[in-house]
């Protein structure tokens, strides 16, 4: 039931940001690998701009936990106000990694972490999305950073998939298949490993 | 296999494979999404249904009692509020023996409102002489709503089936399932034939009138032997089900109980949660166990005296308060069931998780630890007492 290959993976965004969108996706492609995945959203009273919690399992077996995720491997971080009012790196394995959406580096970054010594990473996926997509949609680049970061999936074939997957899902706009899948390419390649 | 699903998407597809004459729909967090893609369905022309929106649950089932009176299938999708505005409904579909089917995703009661998950809601419903059948996860909501429906519309059960799947824990989340094919799903299900109904002109009938002390309790009657029968009818409809899925279900299913000493009895997703706390204690050499409650009702009270016959304690967890003040409502159900055992086990009932608090993996293990404690010194103390509590110091 608890398999050691098995990858948690936390969300932390703020509602409208679309990081349970970036959940669901992740939870899709990995499912299209073979994998056996869980993707699952923390619901509070929903309003745009409180904090929102996503989780992943990805795994090689079923796992039969439904419970939230205390020990991730990897933390996302969508918005990195959050820093300041959550504990983002609560229970983090050491081995993990945490993955900020910001303008800064690494190495910026790590004092805000509240002592967390572990790997940091950035991506500024504001300006990525605001570039490509012409809007701040941080999601997208925010998945491409942690499958980039984290491995748990082989990202050549990731990106055939989620193309499928982005058709439909954007079924109504395809002027937003491109724009997305440009956008994970490029936070695949800018990512900061630190 | 196919993409991960939702357990709300799984169980919409069901019911477009199903393809059913009429949906009462009315939307209510977390079910909400049901009637949505539901309504997609129907606007792609994937389904012939009638989709009948309305202003309420009160009347999204009395639409269906319409329907299926008339002769046709009915189904509808809720949960919480949504279920308890359906009340008087829910009697009234019962007693006049309409097969309805209802995916209840079950979300804690007001109040205070919360839109998390507890089994307050149709736990409320039990004695509403419908059929209930709980999920664990999207696999089985899914199995579960195509298993519904000839379950409730053989002429011996005749009775409304409530699947019930977990509020956001299994409805929210995706996860690997496998579906069958609709052409399968459709030979599984049927053709809906009631021998009599609203319209039928040979037969003119009048479907939910007063009825008078002289006959009422005959009628209650049948309704109670009906729902004895379900018990039989629910085993046959999940071997011919297990034929066409290779998925085996039962009234309840048993993780590692061949030799189990401590065992906790629930339902739900929990008991996905609670399996790898059994995995983990059994590496120890725990004899740790569970029985994960599928049917609810009816209760098999006899099969379980017979699953926990030899066991030494055993933990009911419940997932709905009750306010009996003697224990949940499952609790009640299995210490009922254990009373004519020649030999009982200890057994104490926890009451955990209500509007959505969490459970983990570690809680388990000291549910277990607490059993062997009294397993061992004969000790029970509290026998009902309520788990993770914020202001307390941790008792199990």
């Amino acid at each position: 039931m608890v398999s050691n290959d098995m990858v948690e993976i936390r969300w932390h965004g703020r509602g409208g940001q679309g990081a349970k969108t970036a959940c669901m996706l992740l939870a899709d492609a990995a499912g299209l690998q073979g994998k056996f995945v869980q993707g699952f959203p923390e619901y509070g009273p929903e309003r745009m701009g409180a904090p929102i919690t996503a989780y992943n399992r990805i795994s090689e077996q079923r796992c039969t936990i439904h419970s939230f995720i205390y020990d991730p491997n990897y933390v996302v971080v969508v918005d990195e106000t959050l820093l300041d009012s959550i504990d983002v790196t609560g229970g983090l394995k050491a081995s993990g990694a945490i993955i900020i959406n910001t303008p800064c580096s690494p190495q910026e970054m790590r004092p805000r972490l509240r002592g967390w010594t572990g790997k940091v990473c950035t991506i500024d996926a504001r300006r990525i999305s605001e570039e490509i997509l012409g809007r701040n949609l941080p999601n997208t680049p925010m998945l491409g950073a942690v499958v980039k970061v984290s491995g748990v999936l082989e990202s050549e074939r990731f990106l055939v998939d989620i193309e499928e997957s982005f058709q439909n899902k954007f079924a109504g706009k395809p002027q937003l298949i491109q724009g997305n899948l440009a956008t994970l390419k490029k936070s695949m390649e800018e990512v900061q490993i630190g | 296999m196919s993409s991960p699903l939702s357990g709300n998407e799984a169980v919409a597809y069901a019911m477009k494979q199903i393809n059913p004459d009429v949906m009462g729909a009315f939307p209510i967090t977390p079910s909400t999404e049901i009637p949505e893609y539901f309504a997609q369905y129907v606007a792609n022309g994937e389904v012939d249904t009638e989709y009948v929106t309305v202003e309420s649950e009160h009347s999204s089932m009395s639409v269906c009692i319409a329907a299926q009176a008339a002769g046709a299938r009915a189904i509808s999708a809720t949960s919480s509020c949504g279920l308890a505005l359906m009340y008087e409904l829910l009697y009234v579909a019962a007693s006049c023996r309409l097969p309805i089917t209802l995916a209840c995703v079950n979300r804690a009661l007001s109040g205070p409102i919360n839109i998390n998950h507890d089994y307050s809601d149709s736990m409320g419903a039990r004695d509403s002489g419908w059929i209930q059948i709980y999920a664990e996860n999207n696999q089985e909501a899914y199995d579960n709503f195509i298993m519904a429906m000839p379950v409730g519309e053989i002429p011996s059960v005749r009775l409304p089936v409530m699947t019930c799947m977990d509020g956001f824990i299994t409805s929210h989340a995706v996860e690997n399932i496998e579906l069958l094919e609709t052409d399968a799903v459709r030979r599984f299900i049927g053709e809906y034939r009631p021998e009599n109904y609203l319209l039928k002109k040979e037969n003119p009938l009048a479907v939910g009138p007063y009825d008078v002390s002289p006959y009422y309790m005959e009628h209650k009657v049948l309704e109670a032997e009906a729902m004895k029968a379900a018990k039989a009818r629910i085993l046959e409809v999940a071997a011919e089900f297990e034929k066409i899925s290779g998925r085996h279900y039962g009234l309840f299913e048993e993780y590692k109980m061949e030799d189990a000493e401590l065992v906790l009895v629930l339902i739900g997703s929990t008991a996905g949660t609670a399996k790898a706390a059994v995995d983990k204690l059994r590496e120890d050499g725990v004899k740790a166990g569970l029985v994960k409650i599928r049917v609810f009702r009816p209760f098999p009270g006899e099969e379980l005296a017979r699953a926990l016959a030899g066991t030494r304690a055993v933990a009911v967890m419940d997932k709905s308060e009750g306010f009996s003040a003697n224990g949940g409502p499952l609790f009640a159900e299995t210490r009922s069931a254990l009373y004519d055992l020649k030999e009982r086990p200890y057994t104490i009932d926890i009451v955990y998780g209500l509007g959505g608090r969490d459970i983990r993996v570690e809680d388990f293990e000291k549910i277990f630890s607490r059993l062997a404690n009294i397993a061992q010194t004969g000790e029970i103390g509290p026998v009902y007492t309520h788990m993770g509590q914020r202001s307390k110091e941790e008792t199990v």
